[in-house]
């Protein structure tokens, strides 16, 4: 078992296998995903009962909560493949965090977007500074630091290296802000309605909304895959696989 | 410059370990800089690496100086890896840099107290006696800022005077120093390695009048 | 160790030299406190009633806007090589960098600012609050900074990229400082705000000087 995933992580460390054993697995998370994202929709869209507060507009969870979930557990992948780059400087996990960043950053604002537009017909107001929205519009200033930071750099190894060690100390601040937020929000008149209470969701609303969250994740995988691929290529340009690979597609 | 070395130096160095590459790689932005380099600097050795703008030199020396641990291969110091025997290994070399770490609103005395701070058995009145031998006497309460290039250089370098330690690494240290500093540095590193010390440097300078000195010439891969 | 030592003494009197390092970021956040009344309302119960935050919120722009130079030197003049050089600890290293950033902005920060809240009319009963909320919190607004600034040392303009990565990691520290400073004026305990801050600052002083050694050696330049 150990030395399985010992030649596991072996092979993951080599660009040239990830690029072609990943060109097989795509359409296993591109295929599943647009299915679940089809039949999440439309269920939750169409299907799912009315929420007896919020009457439609609540149908907005089937976007706004997937991404938001996404958002924060993109910002600890990237953490931990940034940590594995500076442990055991794997290069593969350096692409891999720089591909995830503008992805996990999309979908904070994604779910920031849908908060405000939810927010309008809940609260009347486009923004309000309720715990969640706020800790999200923080989670996307982190997402912005470790890109400006990654532009910044002079060298792609600098670059990589000074994001991995901002998203580490990202990832131990996220829960403390979480926490702050979550407190100061409590002192400050906590907001009139809760945006989602999943614990009294009922049944028929909530199963859309798990299908919506899978399908998310499996979008999430596929689209990590696709922009990992187009690091491995610009990096391993001068490689001659690459070269081969080009001339290939040339001839065809 | 003719004052002699304030303590004998050939007392100093009592033990001198090699300090040796093995098999070093390194690349850069996709560059190949060296490959399989083998170099090992032995008691009483002057080796001065030559070659071209960006055939490596300053990242040879820094790496062998344990600044930089981003090649493959090993750096050896007593026969164990230096990033193992470290401060040890730090105890036993100088490395100046090209950047000369003068902080230019302190006086030179000051500025030499923080060289050697890691080295505490170096008396102030050696500080002294150092800086009057790169001739700047006169200047120890003056701030740095209102030295010229040279001088600020023979700052930097006094600390070949006061630092108890065999091995020398060094990037460049003739940039901004005039005829008579240039004459006083070869001088030093003569009487280094003649008396058992050992030197590696970089430099575009030709050090021709020393017997010791081995050149290695960087930059044959394209 | 001595090393450490002697770079926060070196650092000290640097800074004794140079005022301006110390009294730039304690002049800004006069007025920086200025820009309130102005803007706002000079009416002194409202005043009074954002005080607490006004305070927090010109502390920690005053002590970013001083961290952009605390590594840019050391790294642009050698300084950092030789750190690296020296075999001391980094870590022990980034905490005698950090006690000296603080003794220069966070310190007298604290100080002052009970003062100038009396030109925001900051309720009495709030003063031992905002005092020591401070001194809680501007240590680890230093210790926090510096993982930034040392990210950023080798940016050109890296000043607005410092404060673009380090502003959300500082959003704790002024959520529970300015409600302590809060609630003390309005007559409330507040003796558990200081006690996060203390707890953060534990946690900031074992962890970020890892960040920040590690973050150093991205700025060796080649």
């Amino acid at each position: 078992m150990w030395e399985a995933l010992k030649r596991l992580y072996h092979r993951m460390g080599s660009p040239k296998w990830f690029y072609e054993i990943s060109a097989r697995w795509l359409p296993w998370f591109a295929i599943p995903a647009a299915l679940c994202m089809i039949v999440g929709t439309v269920w939750g869209l169409a299907f799912a009962p009315a929420d007896y507060q919020q009457g439609n507009s609540f149908r907005i969870i089937y976007i706004h909560v997937p991404a938001a979930i996404l958002a924060q557990s993109a910002y600890a992948m990237m953490a931990i493949a940034g940590a594995i780059f500076l442990i055991w400087r794997m290069k593969m996990a350096a692409w891999v965090a720089a591909s995830i960043a503008p992805i996990g950053a999309s979908f904070c604002f994604i779910a920031l977007m849908t908060g405000a537009i939810w927010g309008k017909p809940t609260w009347g107001t486009w923004w309000v500074w309720d715990a969640r929205l706020t800790s999200m519009l923080l989670l996307l200033f982190l997402y912005f630091g470790v890109m400006a930071l990654q532009k910044a750099m002079d060298t792609e190894d600098t670059a990589a290296k000074a994001g991995a060690i901002l998203s580490l100390v990202g990832l131990v601040n996220i829960p403390i802000i979480k926490y702050s937020v979550e407190w100061w929000n409590t002192l400050h008149q906590p907001a009139t309605l809760k945006l989602t209470e999943e614990s009294t969701m009922a049944m028929d609303m909530l199963i859309p909304l798990l299908i919506m969250i899978v399908g998310f994740y499996l979008l999430f995988a596929t689209l990590i895959f696709m922009r990992t691929r187009n690091q491995v290529l610009w990096h391993e340009r001068k490689k001659n696989w690459v070269k081969k690979l080009i001339q290939a597609q040339a001839e065809r | 410059m003719t004052r002699s070395v304030p303590v004998d130096p050939s007392s100093r160095f009592t033990t001198h370990c090699d300090l040796s590459a093995h098999n070093v790689s390194c690349e850069r932005d996709d560059r190949l800089l060296f490959e399989d380099l083998n170099l090992s600097v032995k008691k009483g050795d002057l080796i001065q690496l030559v070659g071209p703008n960006g055939a490596g030199k300053t990242t040879l020396l820094r790496l062998m100086a344990g600044l930089n641990q981003d090649f493959e291969g090993e750096v050896r110091w007593c026969d164990e890896n230096i990033q193992e025997c470290f401060q040890d290994y730090a105890r036993q070399r100088l490395y100046i840099g090209h950047l000369s770490a003068i902080k230019k609103v302190l006086t030179p005395l000051e500025n030499l107290r923080w060289f050697v701070s890691s080295w505490p058995e170096v008396k102030e009145d050696d500080l002294w006696q150092a800086l009057e031998e790169v001739t700047l006497a006169g200047y120890e309460d003056v701030p740095c800022q209102q030295l010229s290039a040279g001088q600020q250089r023979r700052v930097a370098l006094a600390r070949l005077l006061v630092t108890p330690t065999p091995l020398w690494i060094l990037d460049e240290p003739f940039t901004a120093l005039d005829k008579a500093g240039v004459d006083w540095l070869e001088g030093q590193l003569a009487k280094h390695v003649e008396f058992g010390g050992s030197v590696l440097i970089t430099s575009h300078h030709a050090l021709n009048d020393i017997p010791a000195l081995r050149q290695i010439e960087l930059g044959m891969h394209k | 160790m001595s090393l450490v030592v002697a770079t926060i003494k070196r650092d000290l009197v640097i800074a004794a030299r140079n005022p301006g390092e110390w009294l730039n970021p304690l002049m800004f956040f006069l007025m920086v406190l200025a820009l309130f009344p102005l803007a706002v309302d000079p009416d002194p119960k409202f005043l009074a009633k954002i005080a607490a935050g006004v305070v927090w919120v010109a502390a920690l722009l005053a002590t970013l806007l001083s961290l952009d130079a605390l590594f840019k030197a050391d790294v642009e003049d050698g300084t950092l090589e030789q750190w690296l050089a020296s075999g001391e600890s980094l870590y022990a290293m980034a905490l005698g960098k950090v006690f000296v950033h603080w003794c220069i902005s966070g310190l007298p920060l604290t100080l002052v600012a009970p003062l100038l809240a009396l030109m925001m009319n900051l309720p009495e009963e709030a003063y031992s609050a905002l005092f020591f909320s401070l001194l809680l919190g501007t240590p680890i607004l230093s210790l926090l900074g510096a993982v930034g600034a040392a990210l950023t040392a080798g940016v050109r303009s890296g000043g607005l990229l410092l404060s673009l990565v380090i502003l959300p990691l500082y959003i704790p520290i002024l959520i529970f400082g300015a409600s302590a400073v809060y609630h003390a004026g309005i007559e409330m305990e507040y003796a558990g705000q200081l006690g996060f801050l203390a707890s953060f600052l534990c946690i900031a002083m074992t962890l970020t000087p890892f960040a920040v050694a590690g973050a150093l050696k991205l700025n060796l330049s080649r």
